[in-house]
């Protein structure tokens, strides 16, 4: 019996199609990193000398269990925290900080950026997204500073343009073109110059 | 006669199947590209608070998993208050230190300083079980630590 077959659909272009949605995909989907907020505990000491530190060095934060914030015995929102501590870590009070722009010059406040201290203490009821918060509030003052720091200090090493956390994210990448080395002394400079020293009451 | 006939095609013509393993292989790739490895299966709610002065954890270093949280939905038994997991199970706060000698014990020795530990904890969770697990990793000198949270705005984790 003669049959006549019915013509078959093409389906040689199926592979590129396919190819071509495999390609999409490889390409819009991002693999979900994980990031965060680095910090180093303190280790445990046997025997804790006490250091005495000048009241006004220290910039008191407290967080209670009603996710209260209290700076310097002062109510205060989160939003506002961040202004606060870049004002109080760039005060300048006894005048050996050279670098500090645009500084306060209060004599009630820190003397200058290495001796002054951000204490944080929260309570057990507290809420980890409000310390969370807080922590992420007091880490961006401290950037605040040393971006400002790097785009004063950046030029004169050859670093156009740069801040402080465009710095460091060069300084880990791989494709990076320039001299690490350099970078590197610019990066921990200004980590000297602005020693990021949070301590965590327990 | 039938003979000359011509029949009609009354049947469907076959559906060529030639490029089925072209799709099978394009999901294949698409899953094994896409999917994250999960290490564990959570029990209890991880809802990571938000901040956005955030750093990327090195993968090249190795990295230690703490959750913390509420038990989660078919775990009630375990109570509504936030509780520490490790690896697959529930586990005390005694057990921490226990888990990070295990963790260490796994690594290569040269790695051992560079163990992260990165913290996942719920945002409804409270400080007084994030702060007695920093004091347990002080115990066993585990001191570097991170708190993973997503990207975004600091400030609206507390609505």
């Amino acid at each position: 019996m003669a049959k006549r077959s019915a013509p078959e659909v093409n389906a040689g272009s199926m592979a590129d199609i396919a190819f071509l949605l495999l390609i999409f995909f490889l390409v819009t989907t991002t693999i979900e990193k994980d990031s965060g907020i680095n910090r180093k505990l303190p280790p445990m000491e046997e025997n804790e000398e006490d250091v005495v530190i000048k009241q006004k060095n220290i910039f008191t934060v407290l967080l209670n269990g009603k996710d209260q914030l209290l700076v310097e015995d002062e109510l205060m929102e989160v939003k506002d925290l961040r202004a606060a501590a870049v004002e109080f870590l760039n005060n300048n009070g006894d005048g050996s900080c050279d670098y500090c722009i645009g500084a306060g010059k209060d004599p009630s406040s820190s003397d200058n950026p290495d001796k002054a201290i951000v204490s944080l203490k929260n309570e057990r009821e507290t809420s980890y997204a409000a310390y969370i918060s807080v922590q992420n509030e007091l880490v961006a003052a401290y950037n605040t500073l040393r971006n400002k720091r790097a785009l004063q200090l950046g030029p004169t090493q050859g670093f156009r343009d740069m801040n402080f956390v465009e710095m460091q994210s060069n300084y880990r990448d791989a494709r990076f073109v320039g001299d690490k080395e350099k970078l590197k002394a610019v990066i921990d400079q200004i980590k000297i110059e602005f020693p990021m020293k949070l301590s965590e009451v327990q | 006669m039938s003979k000359f006939k011509k029949k009609k095609s009354g049947d469907l013509p076959a559906i060529s199947t030639a490029s089925l393993p072209d799709i099978v292989f394009m999901l294949l790739f698409f899953f094994m590209v896409a999917t994250v490895m999960r290490e564990n299966s959570l029990k209890i709610q991880n809802n990571i608070p938000l901040a956005d002065q955030v750093e990327k954890l090195d993968k090249k270093n190795p990295i230690s998993y703490i959750y913390m949280g509420k038990p989660s939905k078919g775990y009630e038994k375990f109570g509504t208050e936030a509780k520490i997991q490790l690896n697959d199970q529930f586990a005390e706060l005694s057990e921490v230190s226990a888990f990070i000698s295990a963790e260490r014990a796994a690594l290569r020795e040269e790695l051992i300083p560079f163990l992260t530990v990165a913290l996942k904890v719920d945002k409804e969770a409270n400080m007084g079980i994030v702060g007695d697990v920093k004091q347990e990793l002080r115990k066993v000198n585990a001191l570097k630590i991170n708190y993973t949270t997503g990207k975004g705005d600091a400030l609206t984790n507390m609505n």
